[in-house]
């Protein structure tokens, strides 16, 4: 590595430290710090002295030891080998660190983050003589079963190929040579880097329009969120945040996932690491880690490594972004990284905002967030990639008051809010329907209009309006009790009862249950909703409430849930006309 | 090559500015020397140019700034261990303060340990033992799990530590087991309980005890629970032992934590704790665990008292996002006279499903569980439904949910704390709790535990 620029170490406060003789050196350059070379960053300059967040623990450092500047910003590495693969905040192949360097992670630990060895199928898909623009594809590599990895020009290249050849290359070696406008040649290879804190460019943004499909029926339902969408999970610790998102990772409809476990639990990231190679996608019937990468820095691992976990993820995602995918980031937890971000703050001795939370807490979420969404790649053939973006936020004492939720807020446009009572009832996922949001609505209702069916928007509605009667109902229930209700409101309450129990509540851990596609989703609410619009005909004809309430076809709406997708169609069918058939039989009874 | 220097500048509190240091390294550890010859220990805390900012570990009182010597070690805080440690009692220092000798060092460790490779983690999947019912059947403790007990003051979280110290065992293997026990500012009496009660039942020949007195300086806290998570390392890690971490006071901790922030003049995050708590927590939580290719584990009980009750106080709270579940201790139980106080609704282990079940424990575990969850729940609602509308009001069915409740207070919870209960002991207590209600409200049971065992016939 050639050096830039050697500076000497003269204050260190945990992982804070600054250096003099670092004149030449850049802003967020990254340095090696001492003789164990451990990696750090620069963060501020005032002068010749540079403050540096190392991403180590720098127990043992001194003033006189040695800082070596890269010259370049913190980058990830791009290419063949990311799939499957688990990092830490700063690249670090965990794996491999694990293989060399024993079951815990030593200081100045070091592995390249692509496998250097490794060789890696490449077939060119363009010719010599071609003129090409940046982001425009070369050619693949298939990477796993699910996932052809398009080796596309870095976006600040463009020009004539001169040479490029199909064959078996590891990831440094040169596949072919380049001329750009000025006469330069440049090699090319099957692996590119890109600084972290800097989003990939793109052609333009195009405003989201179609849902992402989740299989959790509250969230596709009553809360979507859109492809290229951006959603935040707030909650209390217990209330379910992590389980959400690894549904999500599991079964949000996506090429590629990115998981960043940011300051939470190891034995959260060992759990995915055993449970994903075992799950199938439901699409295609491969193990989901083949389409999955993690970025691990856990709670006990360096604080400024997980600042750079977030960005790491995210930069990763766009590059598969960039090459027509559909992308989905989830990060657990956002607050955990701002907890790292009001750190350094503090060790900065920057004048703190809110709870001691940096000023600029706002507007680094922001930047997080807004690197997501549906663009059209750079290159010349119109390729269109989306970038999904769900953060957990994890307030203290569940209080949304705190500055990160409510940064998040701000910026996110679907909110799944976590409700402890709804967890200590043991009804998960723990998303309360009263105060959830989803600003898709409007837009995914026309989606689902069109391509699920028409009456969707008015079975949502009605069936949202039911959950929020029942809600002032209850508040009449606990004054008055249950007997004051009109027949009427007893019916709704039982609606709702059902509503809740049938549809909302969800057993991520049941094999059948754990994903709902839309169509059997379509089929539960209609059937539910169509049994409430024909009690409440049956109630107005004179039936009596209990006969209505006691039916034999409401035991198998319960079990709904647990009829496998692929008879969904007909069991749908049978019910509807049980349905039909139960409440003909009633109302004959009423009249008489 | 020790460096000894005159030059402290300042002493504020339990810090104190050496100037003019030489080739001093950040976390050093260092001594200083008092005119009368008295040795105390400190460590640097930020070292900038030629300053040295130290964090004293005991009292500055009697510091002499112009007579006091410092003397920088030249290393971080190191723990000698040795499996001689087992049945020993040590200070929050690591000295040893039971009158035994001196021990000889297998190895010299830093204290503050490294973090464990995610990529290296094995998932915790194999059940401990305590003896108590209202964990071992509803809670489940699993091998590397930390499961800490939110408790309050005036609860008897100690009579429930030692009581889980001296039950606690693994099943089903020769491996060894052993218990570390890290005291953070407690009472000289909770101290001596627990010294007493570990001779008195030959707990203690299993058993590592780290113990910080109230009145011992609060910053050896920072230590001590270290010191003991370094031990536990050593035992399991390389002596492949299986491991019992019980910590208490994790409230103490914190607050010695916000004193030196306080001192250091931070920026306090939420109720003048530092903003590094959850790191510094996660610092000593997540050291437990199981690693592939061992076969020790660290389970780790880390005992808190939630200051006035108070589930959202940081302490709980953030102790709650990194451990996997908890415990909780319950006034209203304890004053019903329930031993231990333990309400099971709210309290969770979030491992539990992965340490039960066939060969684990036993086959109907998983469903008998969820079925007392659900009874429990329902007749604590009766209960309540019974005091506003009074009993009249509940359906035959109701009441026997209400009785049921009272019952599984009485027989499955309140086991007093010398009652060491078998995990079929436990699971039998549940059936016969569950017996009292009829074979058709068993929802959540498969039909074929309940032809195994169900109770017919049982009194109602």
């Amino acid at each position: 590595m050639e050096s830039i620029n050697r500076g000497e170490i003269i204050k260190v406060s945990g992982p804070l430290i600054i250096a003099k003789g670092m004149r030449d050196a850049n802003m967020y350059d990254v340095v090696e710090v001492s003789d164990k070379r451990l990696i750090g960053e620069i963060i501020e300059m005032h002068g010749e002295e540079a403050s540096i967040q190392v991403y180590e623990e720098t127990a043992g450092l001194g003033p006189g030891e040695i800082v070596v500047s890269r010259g370049a910003p913190l980058s990830v590495e791009l290419g063949p080998g990311l799939i499957s693969s688990i990092y830490d905040g700063i690249q670090r192949p965990l794996d491999v660190l694990a293989a060399t360097e024993g079951s815990n992670i030593t200081r100045g630990a070091y592995a390249p983050a692509l496998d250097r060895e490794k060789e890696w199928d490449f077939i060119a898909q363009v010719d010599v003589g071609a003129d090409l623009v940046n982001g425009d594809v070369l050619g693949v590599v298939q990477e796993t079963d699910l996932l052809e990895h398009r080796i596309m020009l870095p976006p600040n290249l463009s020009g004539r190929i001169l040479e490029i050849n199909s064959g078996s290359y590891k990831v440094t070696d040169v596949i072919g040579k380049l001329e750009d406008e000025n006469g330069k040649i440049h090699d090319l290879s099957l692996m590119q880097k890109w600084p972290v804190r800097i989003g990939r460019p793109y052609k333009e943004k195009v405003a989201p329009d179609e849902p992402l499909i989740t299989g959790q029926r509250i969230i596709d339902t009553f809360f979507p969120v859109a492809k290229g969408g951006t959603a935040a999970v707030p909650g209390p610790f217990g209330s379910g945040k992590t389980v959400i998102q690894h549904q999500l990772a599991k079964w949000a409809e996506a090429d590629v996932v990115v998981y960043i476990g940011c300051g939470e639990r190891g034995n959260e990231m060992t759990d995915v690491l055993n449970e994903f190679p075992q799950l199938e996608d439901p699409n295609t019937g491969e193990p989901l880690m083949k389409r999955t990468i993690l970025i691990a820095n856990t709670s006990n691992m360096p604080v400024a490594a997980r600042e750079a976990s977030i960005y790491t993820g995210i930069t990763i995602a766009e590059y598969f972004r960039d090459m027509g995918y559909v992308v989905s980031v989830m990060a657990d937890s956002t607050s955990r990284w701002a907890e790292a971000l009001r750190e350094m703050s503090g060790r900065l001795e920057e004048m703190p905002g809110e709870e001691g939370y940096p000023a600029y807490l706002g507007s680094r979420l922001a930047n997080f967030y807004e690197r997501a969404g549906i663009i059209r790649c750079l290159g010349a053939d119109h390729r269109v990639g989306v970038l999904t973006a769900i953060g957990a936020v994890s307030p203290p004492g569940g209080d949304l008051s705190d500055p990160v939720a409510q940064s998040t807020l701000r910026i996110v446009q679907v909110f799944w809010s976590l409700d402890s009572t709804l967890a200590y009832r043991r009804h998960f996922p723990a998303i309360n329907w009263l105060t959830s949001y989803s600003l898709y609505s409007d837009k995914m209702d026309r989606w689902m209009n069109d391509n699920v069916t028409p009456r969707w928007s008015t079975l949502r509605q009605d069936a949202m309006r039911l959950l929020q009667e029942e809600s002032e109902l209850e508040e009449i229930v606990r004054l008055i009790g249950h007997d004051a209700l009109s027949d009427g409101d007893r019916l709704k309450l039982e609606a709702a009862r059902s509503l809740r129990e049938d549809f909302l509540h969800q057993n991520s851990f049941d094999d059948i249950d754990t994903f709902t596609s839309l169509k059997k989703q379509h089929r539960m609410i209609e059937l539910l909703m169509t049994w409430y619009y024909e009690a409440q005909k049956a109630l107005e004809a004179g039936t009596d409430y209990t006969e209505i309430a006691t039916m034999k076809v409401r035991d198998e709406l319960a079990r709904l849930k647990m009829v496998p997708e692929s008879l969904i169609v007909d069991t749908a069918k049978q019910l509807s006309m049980k349905i039909t058939n139960e409440f003909a039989a009633l109302n004959v009874g009423g009249r008489q | 090559m020790a460096r000894e220097y005159r030059t402290i500048e300042e002493v504020a509190g339990p810090l104190m500015l050496v100037r003019g240091v030489e080739n001093v390294k950040y976390d050093e550890l260092a001594e200083i020397e008092l005119p009368g010859g008295e040795v105390r220990h400190c460590k640097v805390l930020e070292i900038d140019g030629t300053d040295a900012l130290v964090q004293l570990f005991e009292s500055s009182i009697g510091i002499n700034v112009e007579a006091s010597k410092v003397r920088f070690l030249g290393r971080g805080q190191m723990l000698a261990v040795s499996r001689d440690m087992l049945g020993r009692v040590f200070d929050g220092l690591g000295n040893p303060i039971d009158g035994g000798a001196a021990l000889i060092p297998e190895a010299m460790l830093d204290i503050n340990g490294t973090p464990i490779n995610p990529a290296a983690r094995d998932y915790p999947n194999e059940f401990i033992q305590t003896g108590v019912s209202a964990i071992d059947g509803l809670n489940t403790l699993v091998r590397g799990q930390k499961l800490p007990i939110f408790s309050a003051a005036g609860l008897p979280h100690n009579m429930l530590a030692a009581q889980i110290a001296r039950q606690a065992r693994v099943l089903n293997t020769e491996d060894k087991f052993a218990v570390v026990f890290a005291a953070m500012g407690i009472t000289f009496e909770e101290s001596d309980f627990f010294i007493k009660d570990f001779r008195e039942t030959g707990a203690i020949e299993r058993t590592v005890m780290f113990i910080n007195l109230a009145d011992d300086p609060a910053i050896e806290r920072i230590a001590t629970p270290r010191l003991a998570l370094t031990a536990a390392e050593y035992l399991a890690f390389e002596l492949e032992m299986h491991v019992l971490v019980l910590m208490t006071d994790i409230t103490y901790y914190a607050e010695a934590l916000r004193e030196i922030s306080a001192a250091r003049k931070e920026v306090p995050g939420r109720r003048g704790y530092p903003g590094y708590l959850y790191t510094d927590l996660a610092g000593l939580y997540e050291r437990a665990g199981r690693k592939k290719g061992n076969k020790g584990t660290i389970t780790l009980v880390p005992i808190l008292t939630m200051p006035d009750e108070d589930k959202t106080h940081p302490i709980p709270d953030l102790t709650g996002y990194i451990t996997e579940g908890q415990v909780i201790l319950s006034r209203d139980l304890y004053r019903k006279g329930m031993r231990p106080p333990i309400d099971v609704l709210p309290s969770l282990s979030r491992l539990k499903d992965k340490g039960i079940g066939s060969g684990k424990t036993r086959e109907d575990h998983a469903d008998t569980m969820n079925q007392l969850f659900a009874a429990y729940s329902r007749g604590k609602d009766a209960k309540e439904l019974e005091v506003i509308l009074g009993s009249e009001a509940l359906s035959d069915i109701d009441r026997v949910y209400a009785k049921f409740s009272d019952e599984f207070e009485e027989k499955y919870v309140s086991q007093g704390f010398n009652t060491d209960r078998s995990i079929e002991k436990t699971l039998n207590i549940g059936w016969e709790l569950l017996s009292m209600l009829p074979q058709n409200e068993l929802k959540r049971i498969h039909q074929q535990f309940i032809d195994q065992y169900y109770i017919e016939d049982q009194e109602v």
